[in-house]
């Protein structure tokens, strides 16, 4: 790439060459043109399938974001997605490939279910006490998911990138085996649901004091969301932790010679890492589900891995585009072919991804 | 739970795997790692599935499903090799891309009923020797055969041909290949194709003969992540990567059988009393590939053997080796 593409005949000349700076406004235009170029290929996929993409689109964005009930359905999707975004960031940031989000997301609605269905957490309790206890038995179910690889990596150099997503399939399978053999209200394929004081409260509770917030279905996840979002950015841009992260993901080597501790910062970061998916799966399962069941994530850790990259592992910038695949999701479950939102998500990164060149090198038109 | 009909089914399953594995070590020794095994397998596992439904002929679907999941990789070629996008984030998004493509494309395909399978026959006279036959060569797939085949041509082929040499070369020290007059960039766009049609093969390998049909997502249940582990055990080498898939095949037979009697090894069979356990039966590969990860890298510490050198990094001609 760093070679001339030099036009055959003399004339204007088309040069590439490396940038010596980026500007600043370079990156989020090239990002949002990157996915404008990937909503018209997956357009082009659409209609090869016989679709119409301009109608799916609209349909979107109608149904994501048409009116104040579908957006708080949207913020509803969002919330988990915020918090696994912000799991994947900060173990991007160290180049730890934590592509585990989703199982330590059911290990978190797991975790925080225990609580409530093996009756650790007694009926009546104050509704700030069970769900305090749901949340930090979520983080530390989601934690202990990421403790594993993460001890893997650094006694044994294993690669995080496939233990991580290996612990998805076994978490899946675990929640089945306490969904379908343990708590399973009367063989169905979940539990009984969890008593109100397990309920995070939404929107909607407080509409006899607000009428406008009647039906919304936003819960305080949210809130969670936004604290850890405030949380992880101090941690990774000024905290000493957060310097030595993002030290060891740019350059390993200068790290180690100024004393960093690898090891011990990937076992730390994959269980921060871990402990925010967990969080994310407490909060989907207290504040959405309400019970334990099989399917309670549709791909939620994955989708983490699209919207940290597209953030640029900025934990703000997640917020908004954990809101903008919110409404992806919560509008693409209606389409046919079910695989559209997917797709899309697949044509989004590859673009984000490839795009970055633009970032790096410039095309010059030079006079021969 | 007879062990030569365990051992017989495994090889079978493994087959898929072995495919898949060789592919990501003609990647990986070529110095390009590509996560996207499991969205190639999948479109591959579609394009062949598709393909045979409407045309009637297997051939024609294998053949499509390694130019499908060839063209996919291709991309993963472009963004990685010439645009030196990070490997890794490239190789997920191809997991992506190929899931999303292959449940699209595949929309309501898995009701398009019976096909006509890929050919299965025994092999006169080795079927016969005892034990080895019936496992090896009796009524098997031609899939299965294909991959013997493939085997010790892909062992001959890195190890011993000057093409190999090459390959090893890019995969080790690009910089010094690049000056010995190698094509470093052709050599690597090639490898990651090959790869991707050998996924693509893996796919419709599923799709046409060990468990024929399309179950979406289903259809691969993470064997293309498995592969991804199996390189690593093998430490690049394609007996240990047969070793690994046919090992991972039987168990996967295994996990089946395991549930079937009700007494087992003169013990009541806990399975077949609480169907439940089957849930951590079926954790079992997953788990394994941990292990097996452990096992490889603690042999590779010791033996000092490694990943090509380099293995994930972008070859940018005239920039110093990083």
């Amino acid at each position: 790439m760093a070679t001339t593409a030099a036009h055959p005949r003399s004339g204007p000349k088309l040069i590439i060459e490396p940038r010596l700076y980026t500007p600043r406004w370079l990156s989020p235009v090239v990002s949002v043109g990157a996915i404008v170029v990937a909503l018209i290929l997956g357009g082009g996929v659409i209609a090869a399938v016989g679709g119409d993409p301009l109608a799916i689109y609209a349909h979107i964005a109608r149904a994501a974001f048409g009116n104040l009930g579908v957006f708080s359905d949207t913020l509803v999707i969002a919330t988990p997605l915020i918090l696994v975004g912000l799991a994947c960031s900060l173990a991007f940031r160290m180049k730890l490939w934590n592509i585990g989000a989703e199982g330590q997301f059911y290990m978190g609605a797991l975790g925080a279910s225990a609580v409530i269905l093996a009756g650790w957490v007694p009926e009546g309790t104050p509704q700030p006490i069970a769900l305090g206890i749901m949340a930090l038995a979520g983080i530390a179910a989601g934690a202990f998911w990421g403790l594993i690889p993460g001890l893997l990596k650094a006694k044994l150099k294993v690669s995080e990138i496939i233990s991580t997503l290996m612990m998805n399939y076994i978490a899946i399978q675990l929640v089945n085996y306490f969904v379908f053999g343990v708590w399973s209200d009367s063989g169905f394929q979940m539990s009984k649901v969890f008593p109100k004081m397990a309920w995070l409260p939404k929107l909607g509770d407080y509409a006899k004091e607000v009428p406008l917030f009647r039906g919304l279905t936003t819960h305080f996840g949210l809130v969670f969301a936004l604290i850890a979002v405030v949380i992880v950015w101090y941690i990774l841009y000024r905290s000493r932790w957060g310097y030595e992260i993002r030290l060891i993901g740019d350059n390993p080597r200068a790290a180690e010679y100024a004393g960093i501790d690898i090891v011990k910062n990937s076992v730390l970061v994959l269980v921060t890492s871990g402990a925010l998916a967990g969080l994310a799966g407490m909060s989907e399962i207290s504040g959405v589900v309400h019970r334990l069941q099989g399917a309670i994530s549709s791909g939620y850790g994955f989708t983490g891995i699209i919207i940290a990259w597209l953030a640029k592992l900025n934990p703000i910038v997640v917020i908004l585009v954990s809101v903008l695949f919110g409404g992806l999701i919560l509008a693409g479950r209606e389409i046919q072919p079910a695989g559209v939102p997917r797709l899309i998500q697949g044509i989004i990164l590859f673009m984000l991804i490839a795009s970055d060149v633009l970032l790096r090198y410039r095309v010059r038109i030079a006079r021969a | 739970m007879d062990p030569i009909i365990i051992l017989h089914a495994g090889i079978a399953s493994g087959t898929v795997l072995l495919f898949a594995t060789l592919g990501a070590i003609f990647n990986e020794r070529a110095g390009v790692m590509n996560l996207g095994v499991e969205g190639m397998m999948l479109i591959g596992a579609m394009a062949a599935f598709s393909v045979t439904v409407s045309t009637g002929n297997g051939w024609l679907g294998l053949i499509m499903a390694m130019v499908a999941a060839a063209l996919l990789a291709l991309l993963h070629g472009v963004v990685t090799i010439h645009f030196q996008a990070d490997q890794v984030v490239s190789g997920l998004a191809l997991t992506f891309l190929g899931t999303g493509l292959s449940l699209v494309l595949g929309e309501g395909l898995s009701k398009a009923g019976a096909i006509n399978l890929l050919p299965r026959f025994s092999i006169p006279g080795l079927a016969a020797i005892p034990w080895i036959g019936p496992i090896f060569f009796d009524d098997q797939s031609v899939m299965v055969y294909v991959g013997y085949v493939m085997l010790p041509l892909a062992w001959y082929y890195i190890n011993y041909t000057r093409p190999g040499l090459h390959l090893r070369a890019v995969g080790e020290n690009p910089t010094a290949a690049d000056a010995m007059g190698i094509p470093v960039y052709a050599l690597r766009y090639g490898y990651v194709v090959l790869g991707g049609a050998l996924a693509g093969l893996a796919g419709g390998t599923i799709s046409l003969a060990v468990s024929p049909g399309w179950f979406s997502e289903l259809t691969t249940s993470g064997q293309g992540w498995i592969a991804v582990g199996l390189v690593i055990f093998a430490q690049w080498d394609p007996w240990r990567a047969a070793f690994g898939s046919y090992a991972f095949g039987a168990l996967r037979r295994l996990i089946l059988d395991i549930q079937a009697p009700a007494v087992l090894f003169g013990m009541d069979n806990p399975f077949f009393y609480n169907p439940y356990y089957g849930f951590f039966l079926a954790m079992l590969p997953y788990a394994f590939t941990i292990v097996v990860l452990v096992l490889g890298s603690r042999q590779a510490m010791r033996q000092r053997l490694g990943a090509p050198a380099a293995l994930g990094v972008p070859y940018v001609r005239g920039e110093r080796g990083r």
